[in-house]
């Protein structure tokens, strides 16, 4: 059996000798006899470390790693540089609690700052919070950043991330929110029924950009009719697209949010990923959850602390804004890690090598038979249509060590990133075009 | 120390990408950002240089002793790291046909079972990502059932007024009126206050059992009776859990739906404020309510929904899980009787020298209060925290709960050696002196840290939240 406690049988002993005590069940005296269990836990007897290795390296083989992965939806695989995992993994940020006590925690405060620094770069916002747990709490979050007591609904489009939708709904449900999603055309957001749902009781619109089929809203129009009726815009945004594209900021977004797990994140089965969110400098004291602030210690020196607790969940309790308390700072540590390794000329190249690969994937697939649907400028994610039975296709792809593309209603949501070349997605094609031949 | 945005010059870098085989597809020019994009330009070399200064900047459990009272800053297994990095978990896409992540599902069946079994709980959902997160679901099960049952008189949620400042936020997030619940003067509930704030219009109640004054409530079968007979249910908040695995289980002492942080008490890293897990289990009768995943299966028509994207943060359950596997549960036991009888051997070696708020056999962690130091001598919880840090140190959890006055909170956790303890206790009785005798000087600690009290009025006061480039 593993054990992680150090003091020996006679230590334990003379321990409780020294507090007046006999046994270990002595301690739990104020806990009644009727819940004090008796019976073991029916659990198995714990493992060596061999042991523990061998089982679970046997359990990592139950699953399969795909070479080729020709599927984003939300989950992105990039390439993650040594440097960042080993930045990550040092000891003294990996085993830190929240940093509340500064002269101790300036490493871990400062990469906050620093990565604040870089998401306000990244969206064009003036202001980030430390993180919140994933893309789809980040729009939540915002939502609610942005109701007040006149305004309690919230609209959100539906070609948004389905898991953020869903977020939002349960978020908005909670709090007495009325989410209504506002209906698609043609893979993205139908700006005549978005300005027609433009009520004055419209807190926010949420819109998403690249949207979850990979399309590229016109998000300027749609930030343009919430302001003119009086409501709030938040942008969710692909942060690695954000080197490319306009920004949140200059497309006049008052909440920025992000699914940060693209840089430097593992795909991990879907966590810990990274919730990002920034928002202009009129919304600073409304963002959930932790920020940091520079400021000076006693001697004059720099230094850098959490602020704004004001804000926050133990001091206000119930009146808080928001109830987080944990977030994903490790995250936002490896998010900031890879930003400084790849730079901005890296990520820039990393992100436009995204659109090539996608839009040579998407032509393959078009002359493979797989046409696409929609016809709006994306990033790294496109629609096509299925004319074949989808199941089919995915097992002949994982055949060859490809992960396909994510069936959705109406067609596959394809995605190429940097870590796939022409051999690779000429290789796909050709299997579609071999199943779409027997079908 | 310089930011990395100091340290930056146009043009370095470093190469990852290999050069492109397929023909470029510039985006048009109106969809692309016009705005400078400055991040920093710095070579590995010093960047890898960069996050080592930050980390000797840096205090984690493998820094030092961590008596951060509610955290349960325990040692973090390196090969739990290890294993959750393995290509075939972290290789994984989220949306993988089942067939081929059947590990990943396996680990996630494996760890629920485990830790329904030690909380006595029927279904456990791992979307939560935090303490937090867990509460604000639990309470959505807890509405979900009054509601299915055509309950919608219930609007408020009971919460003891020495509960964690995330108990009452997450009943107002999930839109619920908050009734603050007095506790008694052994700092556990007080039965007639509680009996006089149940109602029809009682939810639930959100409690911490052992409480945050470190006591275990021996009264609970009868306050969770209460509630039920009130109609309410009963939500644990598995912070403190750590005093109780394998002697005490939420499901027995009458709660319906608990929370856990897989980051206290399953050893799982706390990364500088998170990633934690926060998973939810609940008894059968509201298992049909538990979050689901949209994307990756379908939602029960009475799911409460999804609270984030995905099956929540995977890689914390698997260490979790890897933790609980080599321990098994006499394992379990075993950490938790350390973890109590660490807390009352530094509790008894302490309580010559400062005050307890209430000096009875602690659980897994103990308060003391140093309002008469203060008194007598002006110095505060805070400076004697202060002092802390120059022993190398980590200072408890301080001024919570907040029913005590000049409160730290002290959780020294199972796996410290007796010599860790003895020191810190030295180390406490040291400051204490010093207090007594040259109570100014303790005013001006840290001496030793990288900074030393920055002002944190004047951060809030003129916030600087990013490095101005200008």
């Amino acid at each position: 059996m593993g054990s992680y406690v150090p003091s020996t049988e006679r230590e334990r002993e003379e321990m409780l000798r020294a507090i007046g005590l006999e046994r270990m069940d002595d301690l739990f005296r104020d806990v009644p006899e009727q819940v004090r269990r008796a019976a073991a836990l029916r659990l198995p007897e714990g493992l060596s470390e061999m042991a523990l290795r061998a089982r679970m390296e046997a359990l990592a083989a139950k699953n399969r790693v795909f070479p080729v992965v020709l599927r984003g939806a939300g989950a992105y695989s990039h390439y993650i540089p040594a440097i960042v995992k080993s930045v990550a993994s040092r000891e003294e940020f990996v085993t830190a609690y929240t940093p509340y006590q500064a002269e101790i925690s300036q490493g871990v405060l400062q990469s906050i700052f620093e990565y604040q620094t870089m998401v306000c770069e990244l969206t064009g916002m003036d202001v980030s919070n430390a993180s919140v747990y994933d893309g789809a709490s980040a729009a939540a979050e915002a939502v609610a950043m942005c109701r007040d007591r006149r305004r309690t609904a919230a609209l959100i489009s539906a070609t948004a991330h389905p898991d953020t939708i869903a977020t939002v709904q349960t978020y908005c449900r909670a709090a007495g929110v009325e989410a209504r999603v506002v209906p698609e055309r043609d893979g993205v957001t139908d700006l005549e029924a978005l300005r027609a749902m433009l009520t004055p009781d419209v807190a926010c619109v949420v819109l998403q950009s690249p949207n979850f089929y990979g399309a590229i809203e016109d998000a300027g129009a749609a930030i343009a009719a919430a302001h003119e009726a009086g409501a709030k815009a938040v942008l969710s945004c692909n942060p690695m697209a954000m080197a490319l594209l306009r920004t949140p900021g200059e497309l006049g977004a008052d909440v920025a949010v992000a699914e940060g797990q693209p840089l430097g994140l593992p795909l991990s089965y879907g966590g810990p990923y990274l919730g990002i969110m920034a928002a202009r400098q009129s919304l600073m004291r409304r963002l959930p959850g932790r920020i940091v602030g520079e400021t000076t210690d006693v001697d004059g020196k720099r230094a850098y602390v959490l602020t704004l607790q004001a804000r926050e969940q133990h001091i206000r309790r119930e009146k808080a804004g928001s109830n987080i308390c944990s977030n994903e700072a490790l995250c936002a540590l490896t998010a900031g890690a890879y930003l400084c390794a790849v730079g901005p000329q890296g990520l820039r190249e990393i992100a436009q090598r995204c659109v090539d690969n996608a839009h040579y994937l998407q032509s393959a697939l078009a002359q493979a038979g797989l046409a696409r649907v929609g016809d709006a400028p994306f990033f790294h994610e496109f629609v096509t249509e299925c004319p074949a039975d989808a199941e089919r296709l995915m097992r002949a792809l994982e055949d060859e060590g490809i992960l396909g593309g994510l069936p959705i209603p109406g067609g596959i949501l394809w995605c190429a990133t940097e870590t796939v070349g022409r051999a690779q997605m000429d290789r796909a094609a050709e299997v579609v075009r071999e199943v779409l031949a027997c079908s | 120390m310089q930011l990395i945005f100091e340290k930056s010059r146009t043009g370095r870098g470093s190469a990852i990408l290999p050069p492109s085989d397929v023909p470029a597809a510039p985006l048009p020019q109106a969809l692309r950002r016009q705005a400078p994009l400055r991040l920093p330009e710095v070579a590995e070399c010093d960047l890898d240089r960069h996050y080592a200064a930050l980390a000797r900047r840096s205090h984690g459990v493998c820094s030092g002793f961590y008596p951060l009272g509610s955290c349960t800053m325990k040692y973090n297994p390196r090969i739990d790291e290890e294993l959750a990095q393995l290509p075939g978990f972290a290789g994984v896409h989220p949306l993988q046909p089942a067939r081929t992540a059947e590990g990943c599902v396996e680990v996630l069946k494996e760890a629920e079972a485990a830790l329904c079994e030690v909380t006595g709980m029927d279904a456990m959902t791992f979307q939560p990502a935090a303490g937090a997160h867990g509460e604000f679901t639990g309470l959505l099960l807890i509405q979900a059932y009054h509601r299915a049952r055509g309950d919608a008189a219930r609007t408020k949620i009971l919460v003891p007024d020495s509960a964690h400042g995330t108990n009452p936020a997450s009943a107002a997030m999930a839109g619920y009126a908050v009734v603050n619940v007095p506790s008694g003067p052994d700092g556990c509930v007080d039965l007639q206050a509680l009996r006089a704030a149940v109602g029809p219009d009682t939810a639930g109640l959100m409690l911490t059992n052992p409480n945050t004054v470190g006591l275990f409530d021996g009264n609970i079968l009868e306050i969770t009776r209460i509630v039920h007979e009130a109609g309410g249910l009963c939500y644990y908040d598995g912070a403190n859990l750590n005093a109780v695995m394998g002697i005490a289980r939420p499901g027995d002492m009458g709660f319906d739906v608990v929370h856990l942080n897989l980051h206290k008490t399953f050893s799982t890293p706390h990364g500088g404020g998170g990633p934690g897990s926060g998973p939810v289990g609940c008894k059968a009768f509201l298992r049909d309510f538990l979050p689901d995943s949209r994307l990756g299966g379908h939602p029960g028509a009475q799911s409460v929904g999804q609270v984030r994207a995905f099956y929540g943060n995977f890689a914390v359950t698997l260490r979790a899980l890897c933790y609980i596997l080599t321990l098994g549960g006499p394992g379990l036991r075993e950490a938790s009787e350390n973890a109590v009888l660490n807390a009352n051997y530094m509790m008894h070696a302490l309580k010559d020298t400062y005050d307890m708020a209430y000096d009875h056999t602690c659980m897994h962690e103990f308060v003391m209060t140093l309002e008469k130091l203060k008194h007598e001598t002006g110095v505060s919880a805070l400076d004697v925290a202060k002092g802390l840090l120059d022993a190398g140190i980590h200072p408890p959890t301080m001024y919570f709960p907040l029913i005590v006055h000049e409160a730290l909170m002290v959780e020294p956790t199972e796996t410290e050696s007796r010599e860790t303890l003895d020191e810190a206790v030295q180390a406490l009785k040291d400051l204490a002196r010093e207090a007594h005798e040259h109570p100014e000087a303790l005013h001006a600690r840290p001496l030793t840290a990288p900074v030393r009290r920055p002002d944190e009025v004047g951060a809030a006061r003129n916030p600087k939240l990013r490095f101005d480039f200008a």
